[in-house]
């Protein structure tokens, strides 16, 4: 059962200059409304997994680690790989996380995720099969949160796109025995690299990147996965908040030039 | 696979619908008595009922909020909804689906009329067919009505797809399926505020702006038709 959660308390003073600052276009930390934080990238942080990444935004610190095991396929997916995406609030990451099973807002963020990947058909699942119908690989993203300060889900989709990007896949040998698991890897058969924006509202200010501090304030976000091409792939607005269509519009053509310039920026030019 | 065609050569769907058509729709509202409003909906063949109890005590008492009521909200899928056997323990879709529900309802609710209180909101779905979580937050805000909770508006929900590289309203399961996007939203037409929104799929920049307005017209169909139910329910000369 969902339940209007407690809004976390933020003080009165921080909260007014809060909306002093974005009435004349600034934000606490210095940055203009439509500005990242500051990206970084670290690849192969886990060498016990066939892929890894940590990422930070500002304060925000994410590790997603790639596992690479056998299974089944989907019944309706034979020949296909499979793809699970699962996100751990981890109580070292803030002082409201308690341990326990996923709840509401990480099951969230993993199927947006997930629908982010699935949905632009970044990997291309069809290489991915072992034997047809009975063998495939499952890849499990599992996403780690370690400190939260804002937009879990830019820096949980960027971790996942980098950690696949850099992930190997394990070569198996089909024989009268049954499968067997040679020295060799492949690399993940990656065809797309979707990056994911994430827009909040403030009264009728629209920023991008929220903060935990401007999280708070605000009433509603939206998050809009875009392909390398800027179609969009997946959307998710939550909050109890509402846009208009003008709002919505609007922030869908924001994600889209933000993604070619975090893009850019994490991958370089070429993607 | 199946390569079963979702369009024939008239344009007309599976189920013999054109592109801008929405499936049929029925409601009926107050029809459980223990309930403190309650509605049913059929969308195409979904079938879906929804209670309201409260404003009542917060139950945990801790949950309370001392400036506005708590909005709780299940969606469960009845396991005799689906083809296969659905296990009746709540899946990670429907515990996704349950807070994107709420989340869509609670901009309409008057919330600070009723703090320290909480208003529950069930949804049983007893057959499912494609966007089963549209019909439910339309038949959602119908019971809220019917509860006689200050609402600012109803609010209404229709999904727009893409099958076949084009457009259509309102997906049906075998549509959902094997079609290239679904996203669904949910509309208060008064308000012109849309308060649900998802998307999964691939949709350009040109697609995405038509396929907005096209729910939105939806959303405004099916507002009449929630207007309909409640005046032939509560407005008798």
């Amino acid at each position: 059962m969902s339940v209007t959660p407690q809004s976390e308390p933020i003080s009165k003073i921080k909260e007014n200059q809060v909306l002093k600052l974005l009435a004349s276009g600034k934000r606490l930390d210095g940055r203009s409304l439509l500005d990242y934080r500051n990206i970084k990238v670290e690849v192969g942080v886990i060498d016990k997994a066939e892929g890894s990444a940590m990422v930070s935004l500002g304060n925000t610190k994410v590790l997603v680690g790639v596992k690479v095991e056998t299974g089944k396929p989907y019944p309706d997916l034979p020949n296909q790989g499979a793809l699970t995406v699962n996100a751990e609030f981890v109580p070292l990451a803030h002082r409201y996380f308690e341990p326990g099973p996923p709840d509401e807002n990480s099951i969230e963020l993993a199927r947006v995720v997930d629908r982010g990947i699935r949905g632009s058909e970044s990997i291309d699942l069809r290489k991915l099969v072992i034997v047809e119908g009975s063998t495939v690989y499952v890849v499990f993203i599992d996403i780690y949160i370690l400190n939260h300060d804002g937009n879990l889900i830019d820096a949980s989709a960027l971790a996942s796109v980098v950690a696949l990007l850099n992930s190997k896949v394990p070569v198996y040998r089909v024989n009268e025995n049954g499968i067997k698991k040679v020295d060799e890897y492949f690399p993940m058969p990656m065809v797309d690299c979707p990056i994911t924006i994430t827009a909040a509202k403030i009264n009728d200010k629209i920023i991008v990147d929220p903060t935990l501090d401007e999280e708070n304030i605000s009433t509603a976000k939206l998050t809009i996965t875009l392909t390398k091409n800027g179609n969009i792939c997946a959307m998710q607005k939550s909050g109890t908040g509402t846009f208009t269509i003008d709002e919505i519009t609007n922030i869908q053509k924001i994600a889209r030039e933000k993604s070619y310039e975090i893009r850019k920026k994490v991958f370089g030019e070429g993607q | 696979m199946t390569n079963k065609k979702l369009i024939d050569e008239n344009g007309l769907r599976i189920d013999g619908r054109r592109l801008d058509e929405i499936r049929p729709i029925k409601f009926e509202v107050g029809l459980l008595s223990n309930a403190d409003g309650s509605a049913y909906i059929e969308h195409g063949r979904n079938k879906i009922i929804v209670a309201v109890y409260g404003p009542r005590e917060t139950q945990p008492k801790h949950i309370g909020l001392v400036d506005r009521a708590v909005v709780r909200c299940r969606y469960h899928m009845a396991p005799f909804s689906t083809d296969e056997r659905k296990s009746p323990a709540p899946s990670r879709r429907e515990i996704e689906i349950s807070k994107v529900i709420r989340e869509a309802l609670e901009p309409a609710i008057f919330t600070e009329y009723f703090p320290r209180s909480m208003i529950d909101i069930f949804i049983e779905v007893l057959q499912s067919d494609g966007g089963s979580r549209c019909a439910a937050i339309t038949a959602a805000s119908l019971a809220l009505a019917d509860a006689g909770i200050p609402l600012r508006d109803l609010v209404a929900a229709c999904a727009v797809g893409k099958i076949e590289g084009k457009l259509a309203l309102d997906l049906s399961d075998i549509e959902d399926k094997l079609g290239e996007a679904d996203m669904p939203i949910a509309y208060m037409p008064s308000l012109g505020r849309i308060s649900l929104l998802q998307m999964d799929g691939v949709f350009s920049e040109e697609e995405f702006i038509k396929a907005l307005n096209m729910a939105k017209d939806a959303c405004l169909r099916i507002y009449e038709l929630q207007k309909q139910c409640l005046k032939s329910r509560y407005v008798s000369i």
